[in-house]
Parts: structure tokens; C-alpha cells; sequence
């Protein structure tokens, strides 16, 4: 009887403490996920503002590290908005490829403004149901420029949804875009996707 | 040059007037309950629009190519050097407000900041401050001030020449003139050394910045809703400060 009721407190002391460190465990271990993400983005665009590279070479690359580290069908969904609701798989899919398109030709101006610096993290912190890691950029002569990167695991995998430069959101600033084009194209989804590939 | 610097003082008048009535027009303007959160507060957009086309035709014809000519010809280190000075020369503005924000140590910040930058750093053309690993600058105005006061913001207002702003951001645009000290010790011919720097550091940001403002304004499928949108997030932004959950009160998770 002794033994029993030792060997099961026992029991119930290390179910306890393995109940007390999993959920600990489990969120490190995502933040710690979304930190390798963030790491290896911050490395890849550390490679690019250094590569003195410009026009497709640089956007080849900024496409590169979209596709590999951002869940693009995401972020291209959202801009649409409730428009996203009534467009076919077939449109969205065709969207989403125009989309990663454009947004590479766009923010490749955003990393050549960046050009000769350094990016490093600085923090990470649950928010919400997301991770959100802090990033510094560093360029001569200017105040740090602050970049926020929102990682989640969502999708099934880890990857950012929103680049947030100095308080203006990727996702938040392209919506705006996005509507402005379907609006001129009269809310055609196929139109709206024929321009994206050009703009930009 | 010259002529440009006659011409901006000419218009100073001009602007004033603007100014004053815009702000009056949607300073006064309250936000109504009813107003969708996330969405911004424009009651005023036609004439906005209308100022904002008149603003994209000004750096049409003479920002922009200025611009891209002042960045051409004045050397990186120069433009650096100009950027410092300007800069160096709004930090005793900033150090008046944040005493009145109760911000004791931002405006020791700026002051000391100040003072060695126009000691040490030559006038403030070296950010001798930032290579000895002081503070950076709190950068705020008299626009934040008044948001600490808790003055509503007014409506969404886009000023000629300016830009992007509010009725209470353009009334801390006017004031701020008034607030700064430096505009109190020196008559002329020194205050015109600061406008015709302030003017073209101004060209030269635009110059050097020139792919991402083209992007925004002749790239965009609608330059003013693009404007009107990144002012109001990178304000949102800064007035959060030390706040990190500044942003996310109109955040939506995109996964539900």
C-alpha cells in the first residue's frame, strides 16, 4: 500500500511536471520556429542589400525570398478582401502567381533603399495568434528603421504573412492598392490580374 | 535657386492662409461614433483629392527634377551632412515639446543631443551624438504634443505643398514654426540660411528617395488613397512610441 500510493504520487508528480513544461515547451518551440524563419530571412535580406544587384537580377531574388519565406496566397487572398470570396480557386490561383510578381517588382525599391546596410533581429513576442519578430535595419547616416515580420504556422507551414516597414503593413498598403485596381477594372477579378502583371 | 527661395517666401502668406482655413474647416470636424474603425476619416476627400493632384503636378514639374538634380549634383556625404544639419536644427523645437509632453528625459535628450552636434559635430553637419552612442533623437513636434493633450484629430486633410496631415497635424504644422526657438534668436540673415536648407534637404530627400515616392505617386493605381494610407499607419506608428500594440487595435488576422 505504501509503495502503491509512492509509486503513484510519484506517477501524478511526473504527469504533473510534464504537464506543467509541455505547453511551455510547445510555444518555444514555435517561437523558436518563427525565429529560424525570421534568421534566415534576415540573412538572406542581408545578402541582397548587399549584393549590388538592381533591376531583374534583384527582383529575381526578391521573389525568391517571398516564395520560399511568405505565405503569398495569404497575403495576395487579403488584398482582395470580401472580393476574394466570389472569386473562383482558378482566379485566385492566377492572382496569387501575378501577385508574388508584382510584389517582388515592388519591394525590390523598398530593399534598394536598403542598400548597404544590415538587418538584425531584435525580439520576438506572442501576439494574438501569430508570432511577431522585431527587426532593425541599420543604414549609415539614418535612424534604424524599424521592420516587423508576423509568422505563423497557419498555412501548415512557418512563414511570414505581413512585413510591417516602420508602422506601414505590406498587407494593409497593397489592400488599399488592390481595391484601386478592381475598382478600375469595374471589380474583373481576370482584368485586375492581367494588370498586376505589368504594374509594379 | 534664388528664385525658388523668393518664390516659397512669396507663398509663405499664401500658405498660412491655407493652412489656417484647412485646419479650421476639419479641426473642427469630429469623428462621428458611427465611423468603421480601420477606415480613415475623410469626409473632405474631393477637395482633398483636388489639392492632391495640385500637389502630384508641383513635384511633377519642379520637385521631382529638382530633386534628382540636387541629389545629382551635391556628393552622398554632402546630402548626409545636409540631412544632419536640418535635422540638428529641429531639435531644440523638440526638446520645447517634450517638456510641455512631460517628457523630462526626451528633452534632456535633445538638448544634449543639440548642444554637442553644433559643438562637436560643426553646426550639426556630423551626427557626432549618434557615432558616441547617445540617444537618438525623440523627433517629436508640436503635432504630437497636442495628440498627447488628447486634441481630437479632425479630419483626414491633404495640405498644398505638404502633403498628408490632419486638422490637428496641421495646426501643430503651423505652430511648430512658433514653437521653435531658433526662429526667436536669429533674424535674418540666419533664418534664411535654415529655410533654404530645410528647402533643399527637401529636394534632396526626394531626389534619393526617388524610386519609392515615384512608386507612390505615379505608380499607383490611386496615389492619393496609397498617400493617405501609409501617412496614417507610419503616424499611427509613431505617436505609439514605446507601445508595440500600437498597430494591431485594427489588426485583423488574415487566417480567420
Amino acid at each position: 500500500m505504501k509503495k502503491l500510493s509512492r509509486r503513484l504520487s510519484l506517477q501524478y508528480g511526473a504527469g504533473a511536471i510534464i504537464g506543467f513544461l509541455l505547453p511551455s515547451r510547445v510555444i518555444a518551440l514555435s517561437e523558436n520556429h518563427a525565429k529560424i524563419l525570421i534568421e534566415n530571412v534576415a540573412s538572406d535580406i542581408n545578402t541582397i542589400i548587399n549584393s549590388g544587384k538592381s533591376g531583374a537580377a534583384l527582383t529575381g531574388d526578391v521573389e525568391k525570398l517571398f516564395k520560399r519565406y511568405a505565405d503569398l496566397d495569404i497575403i495576395a487572398k487579403t488584398t482582395l478582401g470580401r472580393d476574394s470570396r466570389r472569386a473562383s480557386s482558378a482566379q485566385l490561383r492566377a492572382f496569387s502567381r501575378a501577385f508574388s510578381g508584382y510584389m517582388a517588382r515592388k519591394y525590390s525599391k523598398v530593399f534598394r533603399e536598403f542598400e548597404g546596410g544590415r538587418i538584425e533581429i531584435e525580439g520576438i513576442r506572442k501576439v494574438k495568434s501569430w508570432h511577431e519578430v522585431k527587426t532593425g535595419v541599420y543604414l549609415r547616416g539614418r535612424s534604424k528603421i524599424q521592420v516587423l515580420f508576423l509568422v505563423s504556422d497557419k498555412s501548415g507551414k512557418d512563414l511570414f504573412f505581413d512585413m510591417i516597414i516602420e508602422g506601414i503593413s505590406l498587407r494593409l498598403t497593397e489592400r488599399t492598392e488592390i481595391t484601386a485596381m478592381l475598382e478600375r477594372r469595374k471589380g474583373d477579378i481576370n482584368a485586375l490580374t492581367e494588370d498586376l502583371k505589368k504594374a509594379g | 535657386m534664388p528664385s525658388l527661395i523668393e518664390k516659397f517666401i512669396n507663398q509663405h502668406m499664401f500658405i498660412t492662409v491655407v493652412l489656417a482655413t484647412a485646419s479650421i474647416l476639419s479641426g473642427c470636424t469630429e469623428m462621428p461614433e458611427s465611423h468603421p474603425p480601420g477606415e480613415p476619416f475623410d469626409p473632405y476627400e474631393e477637395t482633398n483629392r483636388e489639392i492632391h493632384e495640385f500637389n502630384v503636378d508641383l513635384d511633377r514639374q519642379i520637385v521631382r527634377p529638382t530633386g534628382l538634380g540636387v541629389t545629382k549634383a551635391i556628393p552622398d556625404d554632402l546630402e548626409d551632412g545636409l540631412g544632419n544639419f536640418v535635422s540638428n536644427l529641429s531639435l531644440p523645437g523638440a526638446a520645447v515639446n517634450n517638456l510641455i509632453q512631460g517628457n523630462m528625459k526626451g528633452a534632456w535628450n535633445d538638448t544634449t543631443r543639440f548642444a554637442v552636434n553644433s559643438t562637436v559635430g560643426l553646426l550639426g553637419v556630423f551626427d557626432a551624438a549618434s557615432d558616441m552612442g547617445m540617444a537618438e533623437a525623440t523627433n517629436t513636434n508640436l503635432s504630437e504634443t497636442l495628440y498627447i493633450w488628447g486634441v481630437q484629430d479632425g479630419a483626414y486633410t491633404e495640405l498644398p505643398l505638404l502633403g498628408p496631415s490632419t486638422g490637428r497635424d496641421a495646426v501643430g504644422t503651423i505652430g511648430s514654426v512658433l514653437t521653435n526657438p531658433l526662429n526667436y534668436l536669429f533674424n535674418t540673415p540666419q533664418s534664411y540660411v535654415s529655410i533654404a536648407a530645410t528647402l533643399l534637404n527637401a529636394f534632396s530627400a526626394r531626389g534619393r528617395n526617388a524610386d519609392l515616392v515615384d512608386s507612390v505617386l505615379y505608380e499607383s493605381a490611386d496615389s492619393y488613397a496609397q498617400s493617405r494610407t501609409i501617412y496614417l499607419q507610419n503616424r499611427q506608428f509613431r505617436y505609439a512610441r514605446d507601445d508595440a500594440d500600437g498597430y494591431l487595435d485594427d489588426y485583423e488576422d488574415p487566417y480567420q
